[in-house]
This record gives structure tokens, sequence and C-alpha cells, in this order.
């Protein structure tokens, strides 16, 4: 329907990476935005930003502070790198400012108004020409004026103002619950005609932050909650799942696992830009695994990235150089670049956000993670599973080969949330087990799916030393080994077995 | 006699309310203070900055200049009681003699 008659109103971009893309250009130009939000949202960020994408653009902004004083804000937002008490300088920003005065509560005699908030917003609009403004919070407002008939007129007074200088606007307001009525007191109803809520919500000891734009009247927008986070020197980010993924490349090319017999095994290497995911207890091979990935791309002349979520920068070139691979060197020589990063040093949307910058900075040709489920443990399950979909698009628009690694978390068996969450974008799943025979400890290796391309269907007994992951036979006297239930057969039964199939 | 009540009248244009204050206010000075009281009167549609600079949201908004310390009334003035308290008039407190 929107799409049939060309939109009439423009929209003017925030500056809020991602926000421009899902928001399909911005906030609409002309217009009042009221964004909605419980406390610690974003909201005051949210205005900020929006204001200082207007002067990186040449249109000056008034910043209507009712909560924080100018000078609070001014030293908040230094945070964020920016310098406002600069633009102030210059004439590009001015704040009228409403918050709590100093002085003593005045004593009330009789009826009031807000007027002066009209003639110093008009004011300060013409002062510097303004073309954007930022009103935090229209909730305060409340609280100056305590009839609600009053509050209506103000409101109303506002907006029309907005609307008749053309100014594009954002007004902050509070919520109680982040799902819920949309404002406190519903003053939603008669200053916008557009509403975004950012919501910071708290699921399972978790917090959540997203942004969902709620209503445009008359605009086309994209629907539901996007996750977003805010980081120093940026602000707000959100992340939009990149709703392209037939657009993914898909490549024919054949490129090295890193070991000769797994390119055999899995019919003469993976394909270029695919995805594999890794998956075992500890101790069977993940790691080893990945840095022969790595390893393979490097002699292949391709560019790696690895980022590890579990081990030091140390521990993993001495892991390496335990198996023959020098770390160390291809750092040197340019070629990788070993990321190691703890999860819960930040949330999960700020690891996506920091992951694809070092993606678009470094380019390489190959990305390791290991392990991606130690990721799983900051972040709610649906959070993890939109993290993996929007990981895994980044990756294949950019045709990068990844291996992601995944521990389950029962060294026998073979469930995991993360395989179930992953494995459905994933080009490759290969299976690490431990093996019980006759009292010894064994590890096996299956090939569990492989798009598009045949290989050994076989669960194949891997060895460790210095030489890195030997595979070798296929293990003939069990079975159940994927269930987890072992059970031994009769090497007489198998080659009993074996007749049976060559005669047929 | 007491120290000279200066006072300052921050109103919002030529409207009812505003007339309203002033009007409250010079009754009330001529009565209780005649010759001990300067108001000026400042219309903020006219000195937006002034309402920036002074911080004013609200109209009418009377401000003690002198003597210290500052104090703010908001309304249009028609409590006389709250005016006689913040000008610090003592016939006017009640005697508990």
């Amino acid at each position: 329907m929107t799409q049939a008659q060309p939109d009439l109103l423009a929209k003017i971009a925030t500056g809020i990476p991602g926000f421009d893309v899902f928001s399909e250009g911005g906030l609409p130009e002309g217009r009042s935005t009221l964004i909605a939000g419980t406390a610690g949202s974003g909201k005051t960020i949210f205005a900020n930003q929006f204001l200082i994408e207007g002067i990186k653009r040449g249109e000056n902004g008034v910043f209507v502070t009712f909560e924080e004083s100018p000078q609070m804000l001014r030293k908040n937002m230094r945070g964020f790198n920016w310098d406002i008490q600069q633009w102030e300088a210059e004439g590009k920003w001015m704040f009228v400012d409403a918050s709590p005065a100093d002085h003593n509560l005045p004593l009330i005699s009789g009826e009031y108004d807000l007027e002066p908030l009209i003639s110093r917003l008009k004011h300060a609009i013409n002062q510097v020409n303004a073309k954007r403004v930022a009103i935090d919070s229209l909730s305060s407002v409340f609280s100056y004026v305590p009839n609600m008939a009053q509050v209506r007129a103000i409101l109303f007074k506002l907006a029309q103002i907005l609307r008749e200088l053309e100014i594009t606007a954002v007004l902050t307001c509070e919520r109680t619950i982040d799902y819920g009525a949309i404002s406190r007191y519903g003053v939603e109803e008669f200053v916008a005609d557009n509403v975004i809520i950012m919501r910071n919500a708290l699921l399972k000891e978790k917090r959540r932050r997203t942004i969902e734009i709620l209503k445009y009247r008359g605009v086309s927008h994209q629907h539901g909650e996007f996750p977003l986070t805010i980081i120093p020197h940026q602000g707000i980010v959100v992340i939009p799942f990149a709703t392209d993924v037939l657009k993914s490349k898909s490549s024919s090319q054949r490129v090295t696992t890193g070991n000769e017999e797994l390119n055999r095994m899995c019919g003469g290497g993976w394909f270029k830009g695919s995805i594999i995911l890794v998956s075992g207890a500890t101790g069977t091979g993940k790691t080893l695994m990945t840095t022969e990935f790595i390893d393979g791309g490097i002699k292949n002349d391709e560019k790696c990235l690895l980022f590890a979520l579990e081990e030091s920068h140390e521990q993993l070139l001495r892991n390496a150089l335990g198996w023959g691979i020098d770390y160390e060197q291809m750092e040197t020589a340019g070629k990788l670049k070993i990321i190691c990063r703890y999860p819960e040093t930040m949330g999960l949307e700020s690891h996506f956000v920091k992951m694809r910058e070092e993606i678009e900075e470094f380019k390489p040709q190959r990305v390791a993670i290991d392990s991606i489920s130690a990721l799983e443990r900051i972040s709610s399950s649906k959070g993890f599973r939109e993290f993996l979909l929007t990981l895994n698009i980044l990756f294949k628009e950019k045709g990068i080969t990844t291996l992601c690694t995944a521990n389950t978390a029962n060294s026998l068996e073979s469930d995991s949330i993360t395989q179930s969450n992953i494995s459905t974008n994933t080009d490759l799943i290969i299976l690490l087990r431990y093996v019980e025979i006759y009292g010894e400890i064994k590890r096996g290796l299956a090939i569990l799916k492989m798009r598009g391309s045949q290989h050994d269907k076989n669960i194949r007994e891997i060895s460790i030393d210095q030489n890195g992951m030997s595979i070798g036979q296929t293990f003939r006297h069990i079975v159940g080994i994927l269930s987890g239930n072992l059970t031994y057969i009769d090497a007489n039964r198998i080659d009993r077995l074996d007749d049976l199939q060559t005669e047929i | 006699m007491s120290q000279k009540l200066i006072l300052k009248l921050y109103v919002s244009g030529n409207t009812l309310r505003s007339r309203q204050a002033i009007a409250n206010l010079q009754t009330f000075c001529d009565r209780e203070l005649p010759d001990n009281c300067a108001v000026e009167i400042i219309d903020l549609i006219e000195f937006p900055e002034i309402a920036e600079l002074e911080k004013i949201l609200i109209t009418p908004t009377l401000v003690k200049v002198s003597p210290e310390p500052q104090e703010r009334i908001i309304g249009d003035l028609s409590d006389t009681k709250v005016l006689s308290l913040v000008l610090n008039l003592p016939s006017h407190f009640p005697t508990t003699k």
C-alpha cells in the first residue's frame, strides 16, 4: 500500500547507525517524533545524536532540557566524543535550560502558565536558525503544571509551533514499564504523528535494549523490535537484521580446510564463503581444527581473523606452536589478526558491533570464532538467535569463509542449543565426540551435513599430536556414537554384514 | 523603616492573567508598602533572552530581588497571604500572644 504511492514526506537522517536503515531513511522531516522509553533506555542519547547529525549536515539544533542541566549534558556527552560546548560557541547548538533550578521552590499564589517555555523555544530556534529540536523530556512538563487541561494546551502549542516552523523534532517521554501503555500520561495523543519506543528490558537477568517504530503516520518503515547497543565514542548503534539474505553470495570454489584428510572427506575442501560449525565437548579438538583452518588459509594467501572468546593471546600462541603452527609470525606478517575478548566484557550487541568493525577494517577472507557458544551465556536465547543470524548474514554478504566452534554441554551427547540455533544457516556441520572403547577414550569426527556436496559419512577416529590432527579409521565396532548410547558390535558380525552387502 | 523592597514581575504578553497579576501586585503594594517598594515589570514575549538567563519557565513569576534572600512566587498573585509571607510583612503573621 505504502509502496504504491510515493512518500510525500521526506525523511532526515538521525546519524544513528542502523536506525536510518530500518526506519528507511530516518525521522519524517518537518514533524515531531515521540521517543518513549523507560529510565535508562537511551532516549537522551538518541536526542543528542539526532541533533549532532544535523550539525554535521549544516542543520542547527536546539536542545530543551528538563532533567539534566546543560552542564551535566555537556559533560555526559563528552564521553561519546561529542563536544557540545564548541557547537554552542559556533552558534550551531543552543540549550533551553528548563532543568530544576537551584533556588528554592517557588510559592504558588493563583493561576499560572508555561508561556515562557514557548517564547524561549522560539527565541532559541531563531537565534541559531534551527532545523532540529530535541525536548527531553515532555513528562517533566507535568510536574510543572498540575492541571491536565493546561498540559494539553501547552503541548498543543508546542507541537503547533514546531509544525509552523517546519522543525523536525524529537520529544522524549518516560514510560514506567517496557511493555505496556506508551507513556505515563498519554501525551502521545496530542503531540506526535510518530512514535518510537525504546526498551531496556530485563529478561532472565539479562538486559536487552531494543528500539521499535510504533507508528510513522503516512510513511513507510520496518516493523518489530531491533536490538541496539550504546558504545563509547559512538553512541547508539542499532543492529538491523539484514532482511536481504537472498542477496548473499554462493561460491563453488573449494578452499582448503587446513587438513588433507578432511579435504578428502569433504569432497575436495570447503566451499569458499561457507559457514562451518564445529561442535564438540571440551578437549575434542575444536581449537586445533580452528588452528589448522587458519594455517590453511594463510598458506593459501588468505587473510585470517580469529576471535578468541575463551583463551588469552599467549595461550593461543602456545597451543598453536604445540601443533607446529606459528601464529606470531603470521601476525607480524599482517596476515593474521587475533582478537581475544572475554564474553562478559560487554553485551552481545556490542560484541556484534565490534566484530563487524574489525571485519570491515581488516577485510579477512577467513574468520574463526572460538567458541561462539561462549557468547550464549551473556544473552537471552532470543537475543542469541538474532545475533547468530545477523552475524551469518554479514559473513555471507562479504563471502567470508567462517568457522565457528560450539561447546556441547555433555561430553558424550550431541545436543546443544547453539547447534539448533546455528545449524539452520550453516553450510557444514562437523561433530567431534569422545568415544569410549574398552576402557579407553578416543576421539571421533563426523560430518553431519554439507550443503551442495558429497561427503564422507563415516565416523572417523582422530588422533592429535605435535603435527596436528590425523584422521584415521572408521569406528567399526561401535554404534550409537552420535546419540551417546554406545554399543559394541562383534567384529564377526560386521564382517558378515559386509559380506552380505558385497554379495548384493 | 525597613529596607526597600525591589521586586520584578515577569509576565507573558498582555493577557488577562498578566493584567491580573499586575493589578494584584499594585493593590497589594499600595496598601501594604506605600513608597517602600520598587516594581519592575518584564514581558518575556518581548525579552525571551531574559527568561533564558533567569531560567523562568512559568508566568507570572514574581521575584523578590532585595532584600536577600531572593524568593519567587508564581501565579497571578490573587492569594495575598502568600505575598505577605514572602515579602516578610510581620503585621500579617498570626499573633500568638
